[in-house]
């Protein structure tokens, strides 16, 4: 591989070496290690189906390069819940009806998550606001925000992490 | 049939893949590479109308990790249609996988297969292309125009069905109807209009661009996995393409991210396919979201004009419609979107005088498609812009206008019969119609009461009310086929697997409920296996609203089939006669409760024990009737006057979709879709270059509605009964993108006055139509 370097940073709380070429997104990465939740949609930071979080913020890992999370502590979907015990926002989204084609459910997840982190009981527009970065096309967000409602209310992931 | 009585139909069950897609599993085409992966580039063409003088590849198929090389020069020159329809397709044959003209910005030139992307796209700079620049046609009327240029002049494009199409004139399709003389009734009209609208380029974008791999398996066959919602059209397709046997081909559709017509098509299964053939490697290609917009398919931009005629007491002497659409540089769609404007708005109210007339032009833009609505959406704006202009031309309230002359149960529409897919439709009689209910219940729950006349606003925020009726069909009779096959298990589970393409609609769901309540089980025993051409039988495809009604019907049947072999088993194993058993969540039992079977019982002794033999079933469905779904939608808005910015205060949507086989996902279905509807409406449109090179190609500048830009909106179900669906249900899915245009239209000039008739309705637009009152 051109110019490849040494990277390290923790993926889901697990300490990852990689080599990396200098120009390689974090998305292009995330998915050759076969964390394939995160998604390519657009490319341009526009869609936010290739949300993760970095550090505690969301970033868009398609316009991210890799060298820019050295360091840094990344949480990909994979890190979040699983079938044995999904996380209150991935179950309150099946619950409400608002996965259909669910592309964009990984990253809608990832920013709900860092929003509760850091601000449990967001009004409405806040909440907007913050998931005004992730682009759905199927639901009309109207299910989206029901559940993200039911979570908030029953202040089930409220509180940092 | 009680839908009270109803198990599994009719309820709100969790979607059955929506927990794996939400804790992000691998489930699209693109979470699949195989190792050992090369990618591929395209070179696209940089003009609208251009011929290929000259094109050498030879630098390029030495660039480093290059393996092929693909143009017109080294693959088979066959004419086909990439709509993925129905065979012979009511479409031309004018694509060829790679030609020696071009048509548009962003048509196919050369492609590449090598190791990385990287190496890939290098590899396309070395591609010496020499064009002769060929004057474009960006316009209807340019494509009209005497001496235009011809698009198509190559003499192999043809059409499969006898209809009109006339390449050398731009011509791909033309078609007309009338019933009783719309000159007679406009005559007898006390009103007359004559309108013309227009709506816009704008495209589907799913958030998961176009994207195919190919691969051979250890017999040396292609195998497709493709984000696609024709898995059978597209073996067939790409078998024509490569000159192969469909036997060569399986084409898998894993979990898809969204297509909405557009994937309708078959853009890439092609060129993966002949790849791999010449590789031997496995072979992926994905759009970037530019290529995506270029490339991809678009809905019909449309001018619509209508002559109409009504009495002042209301009643419509004269619906006539010429509708013309520009179909981009292929004609894939163009027949059948336009024969929609005609046949899914023109029954929705009676006239006895009614007139059709729809061309299809070719133009060097590009290349319109099938969209989620089909020509309903654009004609529904055009025509229930005009019933409001009528309604106020009258002195009549729009809602007591629409619920004067709407169609009713039991009434037919000449329509029906006149206007095929390409060929003479089907008559057919409304069965259930619960329109009349969707808009007394919408009127009431948007307050409608409360509306003023446009002329007692003042101030510069101004407040306004519009509404609109809808109606659109459920699969094309007598043309789509679907069928559904069951097997049971030991555990007393079934394999429901069926050719139907759940798109991200939940029809794997929803056909999974229909199969269990036949069969008499619950849901969380089916599992479901779609859209796979190797392992479930044929289905046309996720298109023409046809899955839950159509695909439906045949799990139901196959769900039956299923049950009555149950019920022999049992009445072996009971020494009891059929007629004294039945089944229920999983059991089959006596009708007197003496006696009861576990499935997984049945299942063994029919497995193992005696009399061996596999309990399962398979049945197909065609459809004689499209029957409507219908629905009111009502908006409420407030317009700046200042900068003519628009924003969506509320939104309700109330529909008739006959029974809700599971009610969340179609209200889900009916939201999604009034929100595209809205964004439609508003601000989502292709803006162009003096050459025909789209200029806003990104999600940036083409902007889809977020969550912060989203209403308020209330989908409400109102249910009727279809007695030729599954369970009573009709379809949901497209109806409901069709009314933001015409319910938003109506309430700015509810607001201001103002009566726009081009679209999107951008705050420039609507601030000049109020600078012109």
């Amino acid at each position: 591989m051109k110019n490849t370097r040494h990277l390290s940073f923790s993926v889901n709380g697990e300490a990852k070496e990689f080599l990396v070429a200098p120009d390689e997104k974090l998305l292009d990465l995330l998915r050759r290690e076969g964390l394939t939740g995160t998604k390519h949609g657009c490319g341009t930071g526009s869609c936010g189906s290739c949300t993760v979080i970095m550090d505690g913020k969301t970033v868009y890992s398609c316009i991210l390069y890799a060298f820019q999370a050295e360091g840094r502590a990344i949480e990909t979907i994979e890190g979040v819940g699983d079938f044995d015990n999904p996380h209150p926002l991935q179950t309150a989204l099946v619950e409400e009806g608002a996965v259909q084609c669910g592309f964009c459910i990984p990253g809608i997840v990832l920013s709900a998550k860092a929003l509760l982190a850091e601000i449990p009981q967001p009004t409405d527009a806040e909440l907007k606001v913050y998931m005004d970065g992730n682009l759905c096309r199927c639901t009309g967000y109207e299910k989206i925000e029901v559940a993200l409602h039911k979570v908030i209310a029953a202040g089930s992931c409220g509180g940092a992490k | 049939m009680n839908v009270k009585d109803l198990k599994v139909v009719n309820k709100s069950v969790v979607k059955i893949d929506s927990m794996s897609l939400a804790l992000g599993k691998p489930s699209y085409v693109a979470d699949f590479k195989p190792a050992d992966t090369l990618y591929v580039k395209m070179l696209w063409s940089p003009h609208a109308h251009a011929r290929i003088v000259s094109i050498d590849i030879s630098a390029a198929e030495k660039m480093p990790g290059v393996k092929a090389v693909l143009y017109h020069g080294n693959v088979p020159r066959v004419a086909h249609c990439t709509a993925g329809q129905g065979y012979p397709e009511p479409s031309p044959y004018d694509t060829f996988m790679f030609d020696t003209k071009v048509r548009y910005v962003g048509d196919r030139v050369a492609a590449v297969a090598a190791e990385t992307l990287e190496q890939a796209e290098a590899a396309l700079k070395a591609i010496k292309v020499e064009y002769e620049v060929l004057k474009p046609v960006l316009s209807i009327d340019e494509a009209f125009a005497e001496g235009a240029p011809i698009i198509h002049d190559e003499p192999d494009a043809t059409i499969p069905i006898p209809v009109p199409y006339e390449p050398l004139k731009n011509l791909v399709a033309h078609i007309s109807m009338e019933v009783g003389s719309l000159d007679k009734g406009l005559a007898e009209a006390d009103f007359q209009f004559d309108r013309t609208y227009e709506t816009q380029y704008a495209q589907h974008t799913p958030i998961e661009a176009y994207v195919a791999q190919a691969y051979l398996d250890p017999r040396g066959r292609i195998v497709i996995v493709t984000s696609t919602q024709v898995p059978f059209h597209c073996r067939r397709i790409v078998a024509q393409c490569l000159q192969i046997p469909v036997q060569q081909i399986r084409v898998i559709k894993p979990r898809i991210g969204g297509g909405f017509g557009s994937k309708q098509e078959v853009l890439l299964e092609d060129v993966v396919a002949m790849l791999t053939l010449r590789t031997k490697r496995p072979v992926f290609w994905e759009f970037t979201r530019e290529e995506n917009f270029r490339t991809g398919r678009t809905r019909h931009p449309i001018r619509i004009r209508l002559r109409m005629g009504v009495k002042k007491d209301g009643r419509i002497t004269a619906f006539g419609m010429e509708a013309t659409s520009n179909t981009g540089a292929y004609g894939g769609h163009g027949l059948t979107v336009i024969g929609c404007c005609g046949s899914k708005v023109l029954p929705l109210y009676r006239a006895d005088n009614i007139a059709f007339l729809g061309k299809v032009a070719y133009t060097n833009m590009p290349v319109s498609g099938a969209y989620r609505g089909f020509g309903a959406t654009q004609a529904f704006f055009a025509a229930e812009s005009l019933m409001d202009e009528m309604a106020e031309a009258i002195g009549m309230d729009p809602v007591e206008f629409r619920k004067l002359n709407h169609i009713r149960s039991g009434e037919g529409s000449p329509v029906f019969e006149a206007l095929g897919e390409g060929k003479k439709g089907v008559p057919m009689t409304i069965g259930s119609c619960a329109l009349a209910d969707c808009i007394a219940i919408g009127a009431k729950e948007i307050d409608w009461s409360r509306r003023t006349p446009w002329r007692s606003k003042t101030g510069r925020y101004r407040r306004g009310l519009g509404m609109c009726c809808l109606m659109q069909g459920s699969s094309v009779p007598e043309v789509d086929m679907g069928a559904a096959s069951i097997k049971m298990n030991e555990d007393g589970s079934f394999n429901l697997l069926i050719g139907a393409t759940d798109l991200g609609t939940g029809s794997d769901t929803v056909l999974g409920q229909i199969a269990a309540e036949a069969i008499g089980t619950t849901i969380d025993k089916m599992i479901v296996y779609s859209s796979d051409t190797d392992f479930t039988p044929f289905d046309v495809g996720a298109y023409a609203s046809s899955t839950t009604y159509l695909s439906g019907e045949a799990a139901r049947k196959a769900g039956a089939k299923v049950k009555l072999q149950i019920l022999n088993t049992a009445a072996e194993m009971l020494h009891l006669p059929v007629s004294e058993l039945d089944t229920a969540e999983g059991w089959a039992f006596s009708q007197d409760g003496q006696h009861k079977l576990s499935f997984s019982e049945i299942s063994l002794y029919s497995l193992y024990q005696k009399n061996q033999y596999q309990i399962m079933d398979t049945a197909s469905h065609i459809t004689h009737k499209s029957p409507p779904p219908f629905s009111a939608h009502y908006v409420e808005i407030e317009v700046d006057t200042w900068t003519g910015a628009v924003q969506v205060l509320n939104y309700v949507a109330a529909v008739d979709c006959g029974t809700a086989i599971n009610p969340k996902l179609a209200e889900g279905q009916t939201e999604g879709g009034v929100l595209n509807g809205i964004s439609y409406a508003l601000t989502e449109e292709y803006l162009f270059n003096a050459k025909g090179k789209m200029i806003n190609a990104n999600l940036t500048d083409y902007h889809i509605f977020s969550m912060r830009d989203k209403p308020p909106i209330k989908a409400i179900l109102v249910p009727s009964y279809e007695e030729t669906g599954p369970y009573g249900a009709k379809s949901v899915s497209e109806i409901c993108i069709n009314g933001a245009m015409p319910a938003i239209a109506n309430a700015i000039h509810n607001a201001t006055g103002a009566r726009l008739y081009t679209t999107p309705f951008t705050p420039e637009k609507v601030w000049r139509a109020i600078q012109a009152l």
